[in-house]
């Protein structure tokens, strides 16, 4: 392994820090300050406003959701992609990476030209009591597409490494395939599982783009938490933003801090 | 007992040959099992009604006006500023990633330092942030009564800001598994036949670096271009001068001209579109070197 000159280690060094610390780290830190610059007086004023505490539960609720929906999919389609082959399969695998770098505005309008009222989808869904956009199940949707690849992402190689060798035990000794999926399979892939999960709620909680074109904004409605950190910014309510910037950061930086201690353990087991 | 798998050969169970034809050697399941068939029936369903057919329909909606509206949205002197100024600044953020991002790697893996593992997790705080949010901390810094005394606010240098932060972690998370597995004695070798640090770090380390690099800029141009939540509150988005296509697409679907917005928006699909297929080749090339 090469040793590069100590002066060139410590400079790369300090430039990495310095770099990181002023475009990530001091700016993330100024949250926490300029929420408490007045003491408790912003966090008590923003979590006793309804629209706040209305947008937060609606977030609560689309990223349950869309979590569990991608936690079900998103196992599925790897199992799929890794275990069987099939035609069409190397374009599944390159296009569930798709709405990674799909412009979330992008994700809202391809929502809304299918299933808006007057779209013949959209029209049939409402026709039967399904309001899709400026409502819910949209920003479900919504939430779901952006977040769709992270857990195939984390559990796709893991599938690829820990091989099918003990799978096919399993099944020549009798077992069917849920036997299979949940005593063989499952435990080998938990902790990608979990680092998928975890990565997709904290998506999840942090959608804005797509969910701003598909939810109509309304307060109280379908205003989610990101949502109002926009309106209550422009409106001048700064405590109130940095609140509820500060409690999604919180969650975000909870989420990647519990990845980053689960993962190491992966590799004592 | 039929099955050929020596691991079970002890075994006198009376169950019936698993499959036909499948040698340890293949080892896998492969074809698809009734089963499974249904499992991708409803995984193809759901992708199809949530990815595919929405984005089908955005470039039917986009091209359904004809190539020459088709071509007067996308050159709109508005349109064409905003496609110019985002394109440009990611092009920069991407150059700036590939440099800072393969420091920040190298500085992860092979430097040891009090703090190390807070700046690993810093590096993601970025892509797990809300966009909004990331624009709002950015703002509180470099905007007005920044404690640095700068305000960048409603300027180009704020969207270089923003898509700097939220490309950040690409290169960096590409990079850093790679130079973990990179093997020592290779260096070693080169060093002991008399080549310096930087002719090592040049002709060994950088190009086995090449392919995880490439796919980080790829990854970065890509969310680059896409970005809109964090540009909200920083840039303004003023007309002409740090509006970026995402907020152009916006703007024409709050104005109800959704075959504008979708003609703009097909542009960008296909630039997506094409960072996936680049990603894909790479992958592909690299696991062949691999095996």
């Amino acid at each position: 392994m090469i040793r590069e000159p100590v002066l060139v280690r410590w400079g790369l060094r300090a430039f990495a820090i310095a770099y990181v610390v002023m475009l990530v780290l001091w700016p993330v830190g100024l949250v926490v300050t300029h929420t408490f610059a007045d003491g408790f007086g912003n966090v008590i004023q923003a979590l006793s406003d309804p629209v706040v505490i209305a947008a937060l539960a609606l977030t609560a609720q689309v990223t349950v959701w869309s979590v569990m929906l991608n936690l079900f999919f998103g196992v599925g389609i790897s199992l799929l992609l890794v275990r069987y082959d099939f035609w069409g399969k190397r374009a599944l695998s390159a296009l569930v990476d798709l709405p990674l770098s799909v412009s979330p505005v992008v994700v809202g309008l391809a929502l809304m030209l299918v299933y808006n009222r007057n779209a013949p989808v959209g029209g049939f869904l409402y026709s039967i009591g399904y309001q899709i956009i400026f409502s819910t199940p949209g920003m479900i949707l919504a939430t779901v597409f952006v977040a769709l690849p992270l857990v195939v992402r984390e559990v796709v190689p893991v599938l690829t490494e820990i091989g099918d060798e003990q799978e096919q035990a399993g099944r020549s000794l009798g077992a069917n395939g849920w036997q299979v999926f949940s005593r063989i399979t499952l435990p080998g892939i938990k902790w990608a599982v979990v680092y998928g999960v975890v990565l997709a709620l904290a998506r999840s909680l942090g959608e804005f783009g797509a969910v701003k074109v598909v939810s109509g904004n309304i307060a109280l409605r379908t205003q989610t938490a990101t949502l109002v950190v926009e309106e209550t910014y422009q409106n001048f309510e700064q405590g109130t933003a940095y609140t509820v910037a500060l409690i999604l950061t919180f969650a975000a930086v909870l989420c990647i801090t519990v990845v980053s201690i689960l993962r190491p353990k992966e590799k004592q087991t | 007992m039929t099955t050929t798998d020596p691991g079970l050969s002890g075994i006198d169970l009376d169950v019936p040959p698993v499959k036909p034809s499948r040698g340890r050697a293949v080892g896998t399941q492969r074809s698809l099992t009734p089963g499974a068939t249904l499992g991708l029936g409803i995984a193809v369903v759901w992708f199809s009604l949530l990815v595919l057919i929405p984005l089908a329909v955005v470039i039917g909606t986009g091209v359904a006006g004809g190539p020459d509206r088709f071509w007067a949205a996308l050159t709109n002197s508005q349109t064409l500023s905003a496609i110019g100024l985002t394109v440009g600044v990611s092009l920069v953020a991407t150059a700036i990633n590939v440099v800072v991002g393969t420091i920040i790697a190298w500085v992860l893996v092979r430097d040891r330092f009090w703090g190390k593992s807070i700046l690993n997790v810093t590096i993601d705080i970025p892509f797990a942030l809300p966009t909004i949010v990331a624009g709002l901390v950015l703002l509180s810094l470099y905007g007005r009564g920044s404690p640095l005394g700068l305000d960048v606010a409603n300027t180009r240098w704020a969207v270089g800001l923003a898509i700097a932060f939220v490309t950040l972690p690409f290169v960096v998370r590409t990079v850093q598994p790679v130079l973990e597995e990179l093997e020592a004695d290779v260096e070693e070798a080169a060093s002991s036949l008399g080549a310096s640090s930087l002719t090592t770090f040049r002709r060994v380390i950088l190009p086995s670096l090449f392919p995880a690099i490439t796919a980080g800029a790829a990854l970065s141009f890509a969310r680059g271009i896409s970005e809109y939540g964090s540009l909200v509150l920083l840039s303004g988005n003023l007309p002409n001068r740090t509006e970026v296509v995402s907020v152009r697409v916006l703007t024409h679907i709050e104005n109800g001209d959704l075959a504008s917005a979708s003609a703009i928006a097909t542009g960008m699909l296909v630039i997506a579109l094409s960072v996936i297929v680049v990603l894909d080749v790479i992958q592909r090339r690299v696991a062949r070197r691999d095996s």
